[in-house]
């Protein structure tokens, strides 16, 4: 088996000759809960049932094709029904039912029921990128696609496999969740808009964002490392390109993050009270439409036509700044609410869409945010 | 037989009329199911080829062909088409050229609404299609259109999309009433209920499935118009709606609809492998017990496609149970299949090869589904190519593969006329193994972690997604020789005899070849319809 699965390898290695990676796995692999360990002790467990049914019941078919087959000479028996036979192929599967439903409804119940986490993380789905909120050390924080995998979407296979050595194409992120090792952490998981899927297959770990309803799980990492997922439920044109990267560091280096991001958010608020100029709001905004708003509206502005409106000469963007600000802020329809952005960034982006694309809009500064939220 | 003896002296003049508009004005159960057969192939085309350009896509990493926005259409689409377009009409197509004449009954109980269900698919389909050509192209929500992607989110073509699927509804409901109909009313006087063949009985539940569900679907729908329309707000919390209820009202109809898909196909697979085992059908009754209960099972298990919703944990125990509980029904069919083959004198033309690759693959999809029924693996294997793998196994090698043994095994007694049994011989293996190279890797990819809905992938997914993208293209092309086949068959083929399968059983093989245009002007007596049964 081993030798056929090289000898693929090798062959479709030889067609493309890009994918030589050869990072593939063939079984669901062990996490770093001991919830994600129950649960693939329960996949393995219910593997090797299936197998052994298999072996049974397609070892009995095969036997039969190949021994009673007409050209053999077999003759037919007569024999269609025997109460007996029905009983024992209905009771017996019935009883192998009940032994697998016994540890399948612990783990459920151990994953389900949670009396004390040591911290809460809110995490907020939206199209197509995860908010995270700490809201006890005061951390908020959005976390996109790495621009660095979003620039080799459409480039060269190279290219991607560059990028991929660099964390992993299309699993890097531009800021990280970091989470401390040997602590409960309940998730409070929403969404702003459509349904996400919050998805870190080492926490065994996936649930739901309904927007409008908070969903809660739960996870004790017990191993240092980075840990990648993605969301798991269509939600629209990127639900491929929004991936999730947890850091579970020492109890010592989270202290450290959770300061330094404290830190990190005075100098923000200090940055907000100061008036810009446009070169450098065009500049900043750039960044974060790019991060924030291109995968709608497109990188050149021009939207896709019949799904989202264009920024090039769009009346939003030429018309009265408080009208866009409102709409950038708040939402409205399948524009979701951006209010987590801070006020420079929220300022910068919006200034960016009215000075840029050719449009003529007037520039808004951070303190024009500040007034209008 | 009583149908040829008839004819001779008939003087109205029954023969199908001439030109086109026959198939316009048809009531004939024939006409109709081949109307039907024709339809499903066509979408089953139409859909391969959207499956086509979504494995074109996933051949590399990297987007080369399609804009996500776009490959979400196809995904949705494709299956749009392939459950409501090409699975369930050809199983209607077959229900309308077999049952009358299973039951020995001259035709369907309602010809002219018969007509009707039948005329609305082509407008239905149409208007589905028609959407790619939109502003904001065809739906892109996949085919289970949760909300609010579907309805504050979706493009405007949504509306035609709901349009679509209450015609596809319509169509659905009335062949349910009128396959009831026939076989409660026009079955032979002589014939009890267990005396029918097992593709009745199937399809008996099965309309009473669709019946049930259908107008779930409908009311589904509905919501989601007025909420895209009409300011209601059934699915949007701002209101005080309930995203998750969509997914309730969807899956109340989507569990159904899973088994209306393949317990026709359970009844084939009942016909053929006594023909060619030579050897009556093991425990006749106990297959018929087990379908209805499949039947009734299939109501209560809804929202194990939904264990990540947020369910309290009694809701998700309770599932786990029901759904690990269609195993043993299920388990019961395969078993009797077996037991069927055991100590029989089997041979291997072309409708057995595809009875029994559909007894192994629908068993091995069946694994994975009890798999994906234990909730905390579910929380693992939910919405990944892991699912992908599942669902194309029961639906492609489960559900279609039935389709294809029935249309060889009937296609002499429809056409009059022998396929190329070499030919057909050497599709089924062509079929056979690019099937497997297309979907078994899937398992392991989602095994993996890699979502499925997704245009673009991490590069450690790349080397199973080219396997299964060349296997999916030759999966695909093996349906050109399929279609050579068949069209070779009608205008070339040698004629057929009579009962062109010697030890085949069933009323349908004792009318005359080539079919006359009515049958059974008479029905069959007591003694015609025990020494037909396949199953004493």
């Amino acid at each position: 088996m081993k030798l056929l699965f090289k000898l693929t390898g090798a062959f479709t290695a030889l067609l493309s000759s890009k994918s030589v990676l050869a990072e593939y796995t063939l079984n669901m692999t062990k996490g770093v809960t001991d919830i994600s360990n129950d649960i693939w002790g329960l996949h393995m467990m219910v593997f090797w049932v299936c197998v052994a049914i298999g072996v049974v019941v397609f070892g009995a078919m095969f036997y039969s094709i190949i021994a009673h087959r007409k050209s053999k000479g077999a003759k037919a028996a007569h024999f269609h029904e025997s109460t007996t036979v029905e009983f024992l192929w209905t009771g017996i599967p019935i009883l192998i039912l009940i032994a697998m439903a016994i540890p399948a409804s612990k783990t459920l119940i151990d994953i389900e029921v949670l009396d004390k986490a040591d911290m809460t993380i809110k995490v907020t789905g939206m199209q197509w990128k995860w908010q995270y909120d700490y809201p006890e050390e005061q951390i908020s924080f959005v976390s996109n696609l790495a621009q660095s995998s979003r620039d080799v979407i459409k480039g060269t296979p190279e290219e991607r496999e560059a990028v991929h050595k660099e964390g992993g194409y299309l699993r890097e992120v531009d800021k990280r969740l970091v989470v401390p090792v040997d602590t409960t952490i309940r998730f409070l998981i929403t969404s702003n808009d459509v349904i996400h899927n919050w998805w870190v297959p080492a926490f065994g770990l996936k649930q739901d964002a309904n927007p409008g309803f908070i969903n809660d799980a739960w996870a004790k990492p017990n191993e240092i490392g980075t840990y990648r997922g993605q969301c798991a439920e269509l939600c629209g044109k990127d639900h491929g390109f929004m991936p999730i990267v947890v850091d579970v560091v020492s109890k010592a280096d989270y202290a450290a993050w959770v300061q330094l991001q404290q830190e990190e958010k005075v100098a923000e608020m200090e940055s907000a009270t100061q008036v810009w100029t446009e070169a450098d709001l065009v500049a900043r905004g750039e960044v974060v439409y790019n991060a924030n708003c291109s995968g709608c509206h497109q990188k050149d502005g021009k939207g896709i036509p019949g799904v989202f409106p264009a920024m090039v000469g769009s009346e939003v963007t030429n018309g009265p700044a408080a009208y866009q600000l409102n709409l950038v802020i708040n939402g409205m329809g399948g524009m979701p609410a951006f209010k987590m952005l801070s006020d420079s960034d929220l300022a910068s982006v919006i200034t960016y869409e009215r000075r840029s694309f050719g449009n003529n809009g007037s520039v808004v500064q951070p303190s024009d945010v500040t007034s209008a939220r | 037989m009583s149908s040829t003896t008839t004819a001779a002296y008939d003087d109205h003049g029954h023969g199908p009329e001439k030109g086109l508009l026959r198939w316009v004005k048809t009531t004939n159960h024939k006409d109709i199911g081949t109307l039907y057969m024709w339809f499903a192939f066509s979408m089953l085309l139409i859909g391969g080829a959207l499956a086509m350009g979504i494995r074109a896509e996933l051949l590399q990493p990297g987007l080369q062909l399609f804009e996500p926005q776009f490959y979400n259409q196809l995904t949705t689409m494709h299956g749009l088409i392939m459950v409501f377009g090409a699975i369930m009409p050809a199983f209607v197509g077959l229900a309308n050229w077999l049952i009358p004449m299973m039951v020995g009954a001259p035709d369907m109980a309602l010809p002219r609404m018969n007509n009707w269900s039948f005329w609305i698919l082509p407008f239905a389909g149409a208007i589905l299609l028609s959407t790619f050509f939109m502003e904001g192209g065809a739906p892109a929500f996949g085919w289970t259109f949760y909300a609010p992607l579907s309805t504050t989110f979706a493009p405007d073509s949504t509306d035609f999309f709901i349009f679509a699927v209450h015609l596809l509804g319509f169509s659905s409901i009335m062949g349910a009433i009128n396959i009831i109909a026939t076989v409660l009313n026009m079955k032979a006087p002589e014939m009890r209920l267990m005396d029918m063949p097992l593709f009745v009985w199937t399809w008996l539940i099965t309309s009473f499935l669709l019946i049930g569900a259908m107008p779930v679907l409908a009311g589904a729908v509905t919501m989601m118009l007025t909420d895209r329309n009409f300011g209601t707000a059934f699915f949007d919390a701002t209101g005080g709606g309930d995203p998750v209820m969509f997914q309730h009202i969807f899956w109340f109809f989507g569990h159904p609809e899973v088994y209306i898909m393949i317990l026709p196909a359970f009844g084939i697979i009942s016909h053929i492998i006594p023909t060619f085992a030579r050897k009556p059908l093991f425990g006749y009754s106990s297959m018929v017990y087990a379908t209805a209960s499949i039947a009734f099972l299939s109501y209560i298990v809804w929202a194990h496609h939904m264990f990540l919703t947020g369910m309290p944990v009694a809701g998700e125990l309770y599932f786990m149970y029901a759904t690990m509980l269609i195993a043993v029904p299920t388990g019961v069919k395969v078993f009797n299949w077996v037991a069927t083959m055991w100590k029989g004198s089997m041979s291997f033309e072309t409708p057995m090869l595809w009875a029994l690759a559909f007894v192994f693959l629908f068993t091995i999809g069946g694994f994975s589904g009890l798999m994906l029924g234990i909730a905390p693996a579910d929380i693992q294997y939910h919405d990944t190519y892991f699912v992908v793998a599942h669902f194309h196994y029961v639906l492609v090698t489960g559900a279609l593969w039935g389709i294809i043994a029935a249309v060889f095994y009937w296609l002499p007694k429809w056409t009059g006329k022998m396929y190329n049994e070499p030919l057909a011989k050497f599709h089924f293996w062509w079929a056979l193994i690019s099937v497997n190279v297309t979907f078994f890797p899937q398992h392991f990819l989602g095994l993996a972690g890699m979502p499925r809905r997704i245009p673009d992938y991490s590069l450690q997914f790349a080397d199973f997604n080219f396997i299964s993208s060349i296997g999916a293209f030759s999966f695909g092309l093996s349906f050109l020789l399929l279609t050579y086949i068949v069209v070779n068959c009608i205008r070339n083929g040698k004629p057929a005899d009579a009962r062109p399968w010697a030890s085949a059983k069933g009323l349908e093989w004792t009318l005359a070849t080539p079919i006359a245009y009515h049958t059974f002007d008479e029905p069959p007596t007591r003694a015609e319809i025990l020494a037909e049964s396949q199953h004493s």
